[in-house]
């Protein structure tokens, strides 16, 4: 059992990754041991290169974890090891799980039954309105929605998930300090309140774009699986479902329409054998979690008007202006028509002008 | 003066001349003064009889050799003679057409000093006039809306601006034919009362654009500046001051193309005009006030690239340049725009199928609209739907239960804005007198409802 201080110090040292730090964590058990280590000593454990042994001597004087610890205290937030019972289980599983995670909220979620949700920064409405109603229906099954707080897909994730009362986990690729996009103050708070945010990152540290790919590591690392809602071909997306297949878990995509750039990243993965969901029920399926087969579709009442008009809508975008070109009719009718449609939630209409069924 | 006078085989006296510009409290500009100065001088020297001339406005510019050459902003002045109900009004040959729209004036059109001073001593016969004048005229416009095919979406949410007099903006990718289609707005819109001519002839009047032509003109402008455009430009100024883009689009459209492109300044200058009618411009020693109540028409990207939010299209921007892009345009400007509409590029295989509204069929229902709208307001002020203040929408807009519930359910479920209440409203109210109907339907509610796409840009940056 290796001391808080240690492990904190430890993971504040630049350049030592979680493997390194096991290999030092092999030799040292506390902080003072560690402080007065010397270089033949350091250079002793197999992890550590002479470079590495440099960075050491220079930042372990720098750093304090007595400071950390208080700050954190007084944030609010606490620090947990992974040799705490309240440390993801699944993610103790992978090869370089972090020693230390800040939590800022209800850590007990994080031991949940959970599913990460991630995808595009800059999302369709389509993208969305489906992560959002994905998410929501996982909470309701009392599972664990994990996602990293950007904009976008990951937004729409956590927001579903809260909107339907359920837990939700954000992980950061900052210190636990730092609100990344700024714009998600609210939302984070939220999360706070009903579940956790999380970070391997020390206080304080800057969302710098080298931090996201450790970030994604967790997101995959602490979930059953990964499910992708909408990736552009080249997107960060797709690198948080490779980790999750590295990992040994599932990777879940949704379809989107063939001519969408945000769909062509989640057709390659569903392509490579990622499972198609449609909603929250395929993926509990696989996961064996729990079945729900009673799902019930409502028939809402639709005027001959209004059926009509909806029959030449479809889950891809249509301009309103091709139904007044096929229906002949007046294009004032038809915008009423569309209004009616969107009240009785059957449609949606997208910024510019097109429409589409939800 | 003198060579002038002289060139007419006039006597210029060897005294003292002593000249009074009354009142003395104006600064008298321009050039029309030196002909009724120079017969002034004819008439103090008894070389033209002094009786004759009472009762007459003189204006023109006088050549050195004596010629009377044409000036700007003649209509205004034969206004003034009528109103002040003098005898007539003598004029350069040139601009003698245009004085003689005003009915009930006699106008005297003269080339030259002699020829003024030959009619007052009753040897000059001057060319009738009055029979001369030609019919209104109409300012160029380009093409009909037949000629866009399809889009009768965008057609719909055009009649209903023009009908309404609602300042709109259009929002859509590249190429997807805004500017072609607000081109064409002015071949929707209604014909002017004469009184709505004679304002807006004025106005061109004394900006010199009537080049040569003689009557009133009959049709609504269309003004398109550039977004280089100055502010001078825009409101209007100058050592005389000339109107500027907003009063030369009086009772008409003024068109901003690409708005975001637009300095903040030149947007900020149009606040005043869009919320009086009109604007004043302020010099040394003097303000001057021109009309200036149009219609406004703005196109633009949602971004710059063209693709924000576009579902077939990846967009290129990233989130802070859209961010600006579209913030510039948000604020006090976007309060005053009614209708926000999307434009989407038609996609049919074949365009020649399409059904495409020509312009005749739309402006005839936009002017029944306009004239239920000229009688319900009489006497209060305001023309159109547009212009109804708070108080009024809650007279002239008044909802039936269905309707109400309506509006309830619509603004919980599609997030509309506060803002948009009564703009919502007075389209509805359009939308009813487009269809004749003197009450506000839940059609037309449903219908008005659709016209707030820009917003939902604004709500996909929240994210
Ligand atoms: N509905 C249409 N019918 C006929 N021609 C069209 C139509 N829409 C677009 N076009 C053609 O496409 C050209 C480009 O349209 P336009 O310049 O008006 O697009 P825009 O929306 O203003 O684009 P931008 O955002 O780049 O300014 C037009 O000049 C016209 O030739
Ligand atoms: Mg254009």
């Amino acid at each position: 059992m290796a001391e808080l201080e240690l492990l904190v110090a430890l993971n504040m040292i630049p350049y030592l990754g979680p493997v390194r730090i096991r290999g030092l964590l092999n030799c040292f058990n506390t902080y003072s041991d560690f402080m007065n280590a010397t270089r033949e000593r350091l250079l002793s454990v197999p992890e550590v290169t002479p470079k590495i042994c440099d960075i050491i001597l220079e930042f372990r004087k720098k750093v304090n974890p007595f400071d950390e610890i208080e700050r954190i205290k007084k944030l609010g937030a606490k620090i947990i090891t992974i040799e705490d019972e309240e440390y993801p289980r699944l993610l103790a599983e992978i090869y370089d799980p972090p020693v230390v995670l800040y939590v800022l909220g209800e850590a007990s979620v994080l031991n949940m039954e959970s599913i990460a949700i991630v995808g595009t920064r800059k999302p369709t409405s389509y993208g969305q309105k489906i992560a959002e109603q994905i998410a929501g229906e996982l909470a309701e099954f009392n599972i664990n929605v994990v996602s990293g707080m950007a904009r976008g897909i990951d937004s729409f994730a956590h927001k579903g998930a809260l909107k339907a009362g359920g837990p939700t986990t954000a992980v950061l690729g900052c210190g636990i300090d730092v609100v990344y996009p700024l714009e998600n103050h609210e939302l984070m708070k939220k999360i706070v309140k009903k579940g956790c945010v999380i970070t391997s990152f020390p206080a304080n540290s800057k969302p710098l774009p080298s931090n996201f790919p450790a970030r994604n590591r967790i997101i995959s690392g602490m979930t059953r699986g990964t499910l992708v809602v909408e990736a552009a071909e080249k997107s960060g997306a797709l690198i948080t479902a490779d980790f999750a297949l590295e990992q040994g878990r599932d990777v879940f995509a949704v379809p989107g329409s063939v001519f969408s750039p945000y769909s062509r990243g989640t057709h390659k993965l569903i392509k490579q054998g990622a499972k198609l969901v449609e909603c929250a029920n395929d993926i509990l399926e696989e996961l064996n979690l729990r079945k729900n087969d009673s799902a019930e579709i409502k028939e809402p009442d639709l005027t001959l008007e209004e059926s009509e008009v909806l029959d030449m809508i479809d889950y891809t975008p249509v301009n309103i202006e091709f139904i007044v070109q096929k229906t002949n009719k007046p294009p004032g009718e038809i915008n009423a028509v569309i209004t009616r449609l969107q009240l009785k939630n059957m449609i949606t209409l997208l910024p510019g002008g097109y429409v589409m069924k939800i | 003066m003198r060579a002038a006078i002289k060139n007419q085989d006039f006597d210029f006296p060897i005294k003292r001349i002593t000249l009074n510009l009354a009142p003395a409290d104006i600064k008298k500009e321009g050039p029309h003064f030196d002909f009724p100065i120079a017969l002034g001088i004819l008439a103090a020297t008894e070389q033209v009889p002094a009786s004759a001339l009472e009762g007459y406005a003189i204006v023109g510019e006088l050549s050195l050799d004596g010629r009377v050459r044409p000036i700007n902003g003649i209509l205004p002045m034969a206004i003034e003679v009528k109103q002040k109900a003098l005898k007539g009004i003598v004029v350069p040959l040139e601009n003698a057409e245009e004085a003689a729209v005003i009915k009930g004036i006699e106008v005297i059109g003269v080339k030259s000093l002699k020829e003024a001073v030959e009619y007052f001593k009753g040897e000059f016969k001057p060319d009738d006039i009055a029979s001369k004048v030609q019919d209104a005229f109409s300012l160029d416009f380009e093409g009909d809306f037949s000629e866009v095919k399809g889009q009768e979406v965008i057609k719909r949410a055009l009649e209903i601006a023009a009908a309404g007099h609602h300042n709109l903006i259009m929002v859509g990718p590249p190429g997807s034919g805004k500017t072609m289609i607000a081109k064409r707005i002015p071949t929707i819109l209604p014909s002017m009362t004469f009184e709505e001519s004679l304002e807006l002839t004025k106005i061109y009047s004394i900006a010199g654009l009537l080049a040569g032509k003689s009557s009133l003109i009959k049709t609504r402008p269309f003004r398109a500046p550039h977004h280089s455009i100055t502010p001078v430009g825009l409101v209007g100024g100058g050592r005389i001051p000339r109107p500027g883009e907003v009063s030369l689009a009086h009772h008409g459209v003024l068109f901003l193309d690409e708005l975001p492109e637009f300095s903040k300044e030149i947007l900020e200058l149009l606040r005043e005009p869009l919320e009086e009618g009109k604007i004043t411009i302020s010099r040394m020693n003097a303000t001057v006030t021109y009309p200036a109540s149009f219609m406004l028409v703005a196109a633009m990207n949602p971004c710059p690239c063209g693709y924000f939010q576009d579902p077939f299209h990846e967009c290129s921007c990233p989130p802070h340049k859209v961010h600006s892009y579209l913030s510039k345009i948000s604020g006090p400007l976007l309060d005053r725009i009614d209708m926000q509409v999307g434009v989407l590029p038609v996609a049919f295989s074949d365009l020649e199928k399409v059904n495409s509204t020509d312009s005749a069929t739309i402006r005839n229902r936009v002017e029944l609209a306009r004239k239920l709208q000229l009688m319900r307001y009489k006497g209060q002020n305001i023309f159109y739907n547009s212009q109804l203040t708070p108080a009024m929408v809650n007279k002239y807009c008044k909802l039936g239960k269905a309707e109400k519930l309506l509006m309830k359910e619509a603004f919980e479920k599609l997030k509309l804005s506060a803002r948009a209440h009564n703009k919502i409203l007075k389209v509805a109210r359009t939308i009813a007198d487009l269809d004749q109907s003197e009450n506000i339907k839940e059609i037309h509610l449903a219908e008005a409802l659709q016209f707030r796409n820009l917003d939902k840009y604004f709500q996909y940056l929240k994210v």
